[in-house]
């Protein structure tokens, strides 16, 4: 039993209806979450990251598997014995309590003595800066506060891990990327274990120490956010977590023989052979002049102007499309025409191969 | 001199009260004007043969708490009207609790299922209403009496040897008012269930709330608008119930009702069935506003 671990799931799964017609929300799925860790459940939605977290919350029962907290089983705990706590998606702020007693409701409930709760209450008013507040009623409060009261009343009675059910999602862009900044904060100040979920690849790259992209009811990668960008294991996560284009080839000594006949260098070649896909993300692709050694011929044949990049639409010799992120000049269309002939080459280790 | 807008907002005021002149005339007199005759008639003398004699008397105020010796004229407390107001009072109560008790699972029940068979709930707890009270009632004295389906079935498979005595007691009052009065308390109660968001139970199993106390400090602050409602619904007719206790009571168990049906007929004291009449409206007003100052001091939320 590792001691950095706080959650561990073994072979959950998750099945709604019965006989023919259930559905496997979550299929077998194994995950480590370490202590102190921000880490975020990603993926499309039907993709059973929300049923994981409603495991752990205790809001469902695995089918199968179990869930350790701290080492300890909590399969069948119901979500009041778990000292886990939840900030909902909708909230779910008590309508005819004021904020101070939304906050100190976990508190109470858990028969702490008065004087704790006010103190405790007090302190989460200020750490969630709603201070002035206390008194009102939730229904008063704006989008943003509300949403600060949620995230107070669930880190109030300091539950070992904090669950987020995609809490940012019904903030306005400019709230979200503030709040972005305030959750990081609360989770450095705190020190508590946050497990959150979001289909917000952004939201997921900038603000986790590791992430686990879901597809389908499995866990299909697990690692930090530089990880998961620049190796993505398959074709699900490169094409999910940024753009990327795919290139087929096989694998010979030296490289990837590409199918318009090129050889490149691919990272993940070692100790694969035969068919293979290549990943690469549109900004490791550079552009060079017509006929230089070693880059791969290309014809433009559309580019978009996107303000700070300029997407530039290629064909291989083969005809496979290719698309080149360009930084946009700071005059001129940098000599972009349509049907130009060009080269083009991978920067060192951006080509991927995939797994299947 | 006024503004412009100040004018136009006066004309509009005017307008305004032009428009529901009809209607509140139409109110005024329909409210006030009975209560007006009933309140006078409590003033008056009683007729030889019913109806009342112009001559200004108290004896119907009187005679609610008190009754006159027949033989040397003093006045003594009357027990008997005493018991029946306590009657009133303590089987109105009682429904309201019977029927909250078994109207909140109902409509939670209601209020939990998927919108389309809601409404098939919904006409169903709707049913009762189509058919006369008087039908109804008579159809529960059928159940219960002493040859009827209960007591029957009970000796046939020899659970009990005597016939269990519920007819014509304040049992069978009971048992009559709570069903009758049921579906007044379930309508408000769903409707309140329905707003209620059902997040907030997960929220607050999550914040280590027992089954318990999600019910007490969640879902019965929040639904209390309907409890309300229903249980003045449930309380202010039971208050005057006169079919129910007439036809499930007997003659024995009346109600303020039965007793105030009793001065206008047989009993032939106007003054006194007005006098009653009177108090039962009092009673209803100041049991509501207890009821409500207290519902709304009871949640420690305001």
């Amino acid at each position: 039993m590792n001691k950095d671990v706080a959650v561990e799931v073994r072979n959950a799964v998750k099945a709604f209806g019965q006989g023919d017609s259930a559905v496997r929300a979550l299929d077998d799925v194994s995950v480590n979450i370490r202590k102190g860790e921000f880490f975020t459940l990603l993926g499309p939605s039907g993709c059973g990251k929300t049923t994981l977290l409603r495991l752990i919350a205790g809001f469902e029962t695995p089918t199968s598997g179990e869930i350790l907290l701290d080492g300890k089983d909590i399969t069948r705990d119901p979500p009041n014995r778990r000292p886990v706590n939840t900030v909902f998606q909708s909230y779910a702020l008590f309508p005819h309590l004021t904020v101070a007693q939304n906050i100190g409701f976990g508190l109470e409930m858990q028969g702490r003595p008065k004087a704790e709760i006010a103190d405790v209450t007090a302190n989460m008013l200020a750490l969630v800066q709603l201070g002035p507040m206390a008194q009102r009623k939730t229904s008063q409060l704006s989008g943003g506060q509300q949403q600060r009261v949620a995230l107070a009343r669930a880190l109030a009675p300091r539950p070992k891990v904090l669950l987020l059910d995609e809490p940012l999602s019904a903030l306005d862009l400019k709230l979200r990327k503030e709040m972005q900044i305030e959750l990081k904060r609360l989770q450095l100040e705190t020190g508590i274990t946050f497990i959150f979920v979001t289909h917000d690849q952004e939201e997921a790259l900038t603000m986790s120490d590791r992430i686990g992209v879901m597809s389908a009811g499995k866990i299909q990668q697990i690692g930090a956010p530089r990880d998961i960008y620049t190796r993505p294991v398959n074709r699900f996560v490169a094409s999910f977590i940024g753009e990327s284009n795919f290139l087929s080839g096989a694998v010979e000594t030296g490289g990837v023989r590409l199918s318009c006949g090129d050889l490149v260098d691919a990272a993940g070649s070692e100790g694969r052979s035969g068919k293979v896909t290549l990943a690469v993300r549109p900004e490791q692709v550079r552009l060079t002049r017509a006929g230089e050694p070693g880059a791969l011929p290309a014809t433009i044949t559309d580019w978009v102007y996107f303000g700070t990049d300029t997407h530039c639409h290629l064909a291989l010799s083969d005809g496979t499309e290719v698309v080149a992120r360009l930084q946009s000049p700071a005059t001129g269309d940098a000599g972009l025409e349509k049907g130009k002939a060009v080269a083009l080459r991978f920067a060192p280790g951006a080509a991927q191969v995939l797994g299947d | 001199m006024p503004s412009n807008e100040d004018r136009q907002r006066a004309a509009s005021t005017r307008t305004g009260w032009a428009l529901s002149a009809p209607a509140l005339l139409l109110l005024g007199f329909a409210a006030s004007g009975p209560l007006l005759i009933v309140l006078v008639y409590s003033f008056l003398t009683p007729g030889d043969y019913g109806n009342v004699v112009w001559k200004f008397s108290l004896d119907g105020w009187r005679g609610i708490l008190f009754t006159r010796d027949i033989f040397d004229g003093t006045l003594q407390l009357a027990d008997a009207h005493l018991s029946i107001f306590w009657r009133s009072v303590k089987l109105s109560l009682l429904t309201t609790a019977i029927t909250f008790a078994v109207g909140f699972p109902t409509a939670w029940f209601i209020a939990t299922r998927s919108p389309k068979s809601r409404a098939l709930w919904l006409f169903l707890i709707t049913i009762p209403f189509w058919t006369n009270l008087l039908i109804r009632t008579v159809a529960i004295n059928e159940v219960i009496r002493n040859e009827g389906i209960i007591n029957t079935l009970l000796i046939r498979i020899g659970l009990i040897g005597e016939p269990l005595r519920i007819i014509y007691t304040d049992t069978a009052v009971l048992i009559g008012m709570a069903y009758v009065y049921l579906p007044l308390m379930v309508l408000p109660l769903f409707a309140a269930i329905d707003r209620f968001d059902m997040k907030l139970l997960e929220a607050g199993y999550d914040l280590y709330a027992s089954r318990w106390q999600v019910l007490r400090r969640v879902i019965l602050p929040i639904v209390k608008p309907g409890i309300v409602a229903g249980s003045i619904l449930v309380f202010v007719p039971s208050l005057g119930a006169y079919v129910t206790p007439r036809v499930l009571g007997g003659g024995k168990n009346m109600m303020i009702g039965n007793f105030i049906e009793l001065q206008f007929g047989a009993g032939r004291n106007w003054p006194l069935g007005a006098a009653l009449s009177m108090t039962l409206l009092i009673i209803v007003t100041v049991a509501l506003l207890f009821y409500v100052r207290a519902a709304n001091r009871g949640s420690p939320h305001g």
